[in-house]
């Protein structure tokens, strides 16, 4: 209650109000099976116009290189993402903001572009350069344009998906030299605040670790009049039971970032620590200490949740000694985890090196509902999709997709696009099967390592699962973080988005040194009929005259000594 | 007999024919499909070129207020005795407008009123030589620069007395060539601009300094002010950036334009700290900073302030540090350990810093944070100073008794944005020769470089404009000069740096005969050998025939 009124004064003491503002905040939720999942989320909102005339330069909050970014390239709505690791959706339910493995860049472009391609090219080259990683690998070989899967998460409602680009590395690998520059973009930096938890050493050692940034434009206000930027950067992370907690089930914020937290970013206007405390209302799982009577109640991903929640701009979170060290101490590991209604996995079949097949299950764990998916898969050129062979089967039968919209590949030019609209029927699983055949790549087209195989990237199961509690669809209203990613547009479903595995497929791979050897035989090979040839064409063929025997030739020499005609 | 005679005669055709068709259909053959493709340069014109002679001239006007009848004679004249190398003079008297502006009271006015009747092109001056009643000027002034193009020049009293016309104008020779000096491009500036090309030794250290100091001439250059507030905790600053860059400095940018494209933004960076810790001084109560540690101040703030992502030009970096709450206040000192009056310092070709002290705000009561409104003609005024000397507009002190107008409201004198633009179009110049003139070398020693026909374009494009904008400097026309030396430099670094030179740059010799040998050996070595052995035929013939 005392912020509003705060804001004022400085208002009224700066003549102009300030127009950004910071968030941050981090949610830990203890999993059923000892591991430890922590979101971080930071939050820069800007009342400005990126796409006025007079471009905007003058950055206070809001990282510069990005807002430079986002004028130059007439973007929309941007969203990348790094990843390590796979999120099992089966162990540790959904996660706030997913993500596949390896690196992922969608961009929402503005209407005036014209040349949408080269814009994404440049602005892969220009986002390498700013997230020291290899996007600039992306190019029309690994870029579609999906037609309903990735929808605008901000405002806007743009159907024409000839403004979308979307590209995924799978084989990106995520290492310090990625979180660094991304720390670069938060106003308070490492310094200060949440994001002093975020060490390198400790994060990279977790099971699961994702880094991302969205940028988007959202509503100021519920009638939507004024629409402001916001950027907000993640980190997901999961902490392995026996990996970094040493198989003890005990976990403190030391334990996990081998750090504690002092104090709030000052920059920030709400900086908050949620911890999920839905499946231990009375402390019978785990206990927290400190303790803290704050309680929060959110709707997040169909479920309503309580979280503790501790405020860090407020002294007293940090007790006597200026310090906040969470501690999570299990008492008993009973209990099950909620089955998350949707999860998918995926595999390649078949032996050889010829032909394969890719199977996709995606599972309906709602016990009478069922519920249409959005399967998104973007295939590399040289896997070549016999597209004759799909089959989609739920529960022995066939299901039919009642949306198909498939682009074919074409050769080192682009890859396949295969989206299908399909119903789920409850508590089933669907069985997506194609046949694939395997290309033979020129000898300067394999990567280093070939034998290691090549990486298709995850399929995108896209959702709107029916939700047991009402959705909040109020967008503006005062929410964590967490629970105000995807938009909410009716009270009776949320929105999901899926990963699956993404896939190590072989392709045959030759001999390097073949170029060489084959020069070298059929030059021998030339050689050689070229030698008798020449030899037929330029010999003289006379008829021999027999050798006289060794004992006439004797004889010959006996009778020239002795001066008489040879025989 | 006979038989066998044919039969080798047929060997030897056979031989011989077959070697025919090697060395006319083989060799040109294989020559074809493995030569690199090299489009046509000018390589002559190049050559040329990279004897770099330029020749500038500025057109002078010297202008005759006097009264009396000396000044028909100095017309009909036009004295060729006196001619400076490089500045196109003429000579005439003042018409009626000029003459009444030249009565208005104060030199400013005149100068204003002198603009008003005639606007100067480009890098042309007019000196008016006023008679010594004047009251132009003070008693002390013998030469007054105006803001444009103009110069008062007065005549002394005794300068005039009876003498003869050749006596006058040696007498005023050499006070108008100081006045050019000053106000055109001088041997120095042009040195400096060609300090790429020609190793110069300049006289003292100052020269050094100055010529390092200013950026290199770009198309375009990126302005970014920061703000560094490493103690948000107590401090919480404010600065209206966007207020004081729309007075200040874009004024300057604007009269600049003609130069380059200037973008400006601004950030606001949090918890940046200085390289070096701060030495606290009793004496002062303050903290310092040494002159000698300023040069590691700059590196690690360098790694947050971010690269442009939108342009690849040059960028100007002017940091306003605010010192945290303990460091504070903080002072710069120079070599003499004297306080720095600005607490500012430049660094050069990468900009400038200053330090905002904000301990006159901490009260003995003080609620942190405290709000610090940020007075920015205090900062902008240091800026305006740092960003001149970055972008090479010398202040230089003048000759005694020369009068210097203050420049107004836009910071820049139109004369000296004309030295501004000599020394520019030349350096444009010198820069893009050499490009061009290494590429050619380079293309020339490296006979792999695939010369494709946009790059070929590319240099021809700039080999024009550079000739043009010679040409141009050549008769005077600086604003031509300047465009065309900027396109010159334009085209010259796109060919330079096209990714298609690199194509089949690394295809090493032993490579090549690796490959070439297994076919190369077993069909030439026969067709060799029989050819000796024809030609050891013949000679024996030859031999016989001839006896």
């Amino acid at each position: 209650m005392a912020e509003p009124k705060f804001r004022v004064c400085l208002c009224m003491f700066w003549a102009v109000c300030p127009k950004d503002d910071f968030q941050e905040e981090l949610v830990i939720r203890p999993l059923h099976s000892g591991d430890i999942y922590a979101s971080f989320q930071f939050r820069t909102l800007w009342d400005t116009d990126f796409m006025r005339e007079n471009k905007v330069s003058h950055y206070r909050l809001f990282p510069k290189s990005l807002g430079q970014v986002i004028s130059k390239f007439s973007v929309r709505e941007l969203h990348i993402s790094f990843t390590q690791g796979y999120w099992r959706t089966m162990q540790w339910g959904q996660p706030f903001i997913p993500s596949p493995p390896g690196a992922e860049l969608w961009v929402w472009f503005q209407d005036s572009v014209t040349d949408v391609d080269a814009t994404w090219k440049e602005l892969t080259n220009v986002l390498s350069g700013i997230f020291c990683a290899s996007l600039n690998f992306i190019d029309s070989t690994n870029t579609v344009q999906p037609s309903a899967s990735f929808k605008p998460l901000g405002i806007g409602n743009v159907t024409d998906h000839s403004f979308l680009r979307y590209a995924t590395l799978p084989r990106e690998i995520v290492c310090t030299e990625n979180l660094t520059p991304w720390k670069k973009l938060l106003p308070c930096g490492s310094k200060a605040g949440l994001a002093v938890l975020l060490k390198s050493e400790k994060l990279f050692h977790s099971s699961f670790h994702s880094q991302a940034v969205h940028i988007r434009s959202v509503c100021q206000d519920w009638q939507c009049k004024t629409t402001s930027w916001e950027l907000r950067q993640t980190v997901n992370s999961v902490f392995d039971l026996h990996n970094s907690g040493q198989a003890k089930r005990e976990w403190s914020l030391f334990k996990m970032f081998s750090r504690t937290l002092t104090e709030a970013c000052p920059l920030a206007s709400s900086s908050k620590l949620y911890i999920d405390i839905t499946d231990n209302p009375q402390g019978e799982q785990f206990e927290l200490s400190p303790a803290t009577s704050l309680l929060s109640q959110a709707v997040v991903l169909g479920d309503r949740r309580t979280f503790s929640v501790y405020d860090l701009t407020q002294e007293t979170t940090f007790g006597s000694v200026r310090s906040l060290n969470l501690l999570i101490r299990w008492k008993s590991n009973e209990g099950e985890m909620l089955r998350p209604l949707l999860h998918a996995e995926r595999y390649v079949a078949g032996y050889g090196l010829q032909t394969g097949e890719i199977h996709t299950l995606m599972y309906n764990n709602h016990p009478y509902r069922s519920f249409p998916v959005l399967l998104l898969d973007s295939v590399p050129w040289y896997l070549r999709l016999y597209i004759h062979t799909l089959s989609v089967t739920s529960k022995g039968k066939d299901n039919k997709p009642s949306y198909i919209h498939y682009e074919p590949s074409k050769d080192r030019v682009k890859p396949h696009l295969l989206e299908m609209l399909i119903q789920l029927p409850p508590n089933s699983v669907t069985e997506v099967t194609v046949q694939f055949e395997r290309a033979l790549l020129k000898w300067t087209e394999y990567p280093p390592d070939p034998n290691h195989g090549f990486y298709v990237g995850s399929s995108v199961i896209s959702s709107l699962v029916p939700s047991t509690v009402a959705m909040d669809t109020n967008s503006t209203r005062e929410r964590p973080l967490f629970s105000s990613f995807f938009p909410c547009k009716e009270e009776s479903s949320y929105f999901v988005r899926i990963y699956t595995e993404p896939l190590l497929v072989n392709l045959p791979t030759p001999d390097f040194s073949m170029p060489y050897n084959v020069i070298c035989l059929t030059c021998t090979v030339v050689a050689v009929g070229y030698g008798s040839l020449y030899n037929l064409l330029t010999r003289s063929f006379q008829i021999e005259e027999p050798n006289p025997g060794l004992a006439k030739r004797i004889a010959n020499v006996i009778r020239k000594m002795r001066g008489v005609p040879p025989l | 007999m006979a038989i066998t005679e044919v039969e080798r005669r047929r060997g030897q055709l056979a031989a011989l024919s077959i070697a025919a068709v090697v060395i006319i259909v083989g060799v040109p053959l294989w020559w074809r499909t493995t030569e690199t493709y090299r489009a046509w340069l000018p390589v002559s014109q190049i050559k040329d070129l990279a004897k770099l002679q330029l020749h500038l001239s500025a057109d002078v006007e010297v202008v005759f207020a006097l009264d009396g009848d000396l000044l028909v004679q100095f017309i009909i004249l036009r004295l060729q005795n006196m001619k400076p190398a490089r500045y196109e003079t003429k000579y005439r008297t003042a018409t009626i407008m000029e003459e009444d502006a030249l009565k208005k009271p104060t030199a400013a006015e005149a100068d204003l009123s002198l603009h008003m009747l005639s606007e100067s092109p480009c890098g042309s001056l007019v000196v008016y030589v006023i008679p010594e009643s004047s009251s132009l000027l003070p008693e002390d002034v013998n030469v007054y620069i105006g803001q444009r193009r103009t110069a008062l020049v007065r005549i002394s009293a005794q300068m005039r007395v009876g003498k003869t016309l050749e006596q006058l104008l040696a007498q005023l020779e050499p006070r108008i060539k100081q006045v050019l000096q000053v106000m055109s491009f001088s041997h120095t500036d042009i040195t400096v601009a060609l300090s790429d090309r020609v190793r110069f030794r300049p006289g003292n250290k100052e020269s050094i300094a100055d010529s390092m100091r200013a950026f290199k001439s770009s198309p375009g250059y990126e302005i970014t002010f920061s703000l560094l507030n490493p103690d948000p905790k107590s401090h919480q600053l404010h600065w209206d950036i966007e207020g004081a860059v729309q007075t200040y400095i874009q004024p300057l940018l604007t009269k600049l334009s003609p130069l380059a494209n200037f973008s400006i933004d601004s950030q606001t960076l949090y918890y940046t700290m200085l390289g070096v810790t701060p030495r606290f001084d009793s004496s002062l109560e303050a903290y310092t900073l040494n002159a000698d540690s300023l040069a590691h101040v700059i590196n690690p703030v360098e790694a947050r302030l971010g690269s442009n992502a939108a342009s690849s030009n040059p960028v100007l970096n002017f940091l306003l540090y605010v010192p945290d709450i303990r460091h504070s206040p903080l002072y710069i000192h120079d070599h003499r350990k004297q306080e720095v009056p600005s607490n500012a310092f430049h660094s050069p070709r990468w900009g400038g810093i200053m330090v905002y002290n904000v301990n006159g705000f901490y009260g003995s009561e003080t609620e942190f944070p405290v709000h610090v409104n940020i007075n920015m003609a205090k900062v902008m005024g240091v800026f305006l100073a740092q960003l001149r000397l970055l972008l090479g507009v010398q202040s230089l002190s003048p000759p005694p008794g020369f009068l210097v107008a203050p420049c107004g409201s836009t910071g820049l004198a139109d004369w000296e944005l004309d030295r501004l633009m000599w020394s520019r179009s030349v350096e444009n110049i010198a820069t893009a020769t050499t490009t061009i003139t290494s590429l050619a070398q380079l293309l020339d020693q490296i006979g792999n470089i695939v010369i494709n026909d946009n790059i070929a374009q590319q240099v021809s494009s700039a080999v024009t404009s550079l000739q043009l904008a010679m040409a141009e400097l050549e008769v005077g026309n600086l604003g031509f000069a300047l465009q065309y030396s900027k396109e010159a430099i334009l085209a010259s670094e796109k060919a330079f740096f096209d990714p298609s030179l690199l194509h089949l740059l690394y295809f090493p010799d032993d490579q090549k005969f690796a490959i070439y040998i297994p076919l190369f050996l077993p069909m030439c070595v026969p067709i060799l050998l029989s050819m000796l052995k024809i030609v050891s035929e013949v000679r024996p013939l030859k031999v016989q025939i001839g006896l």
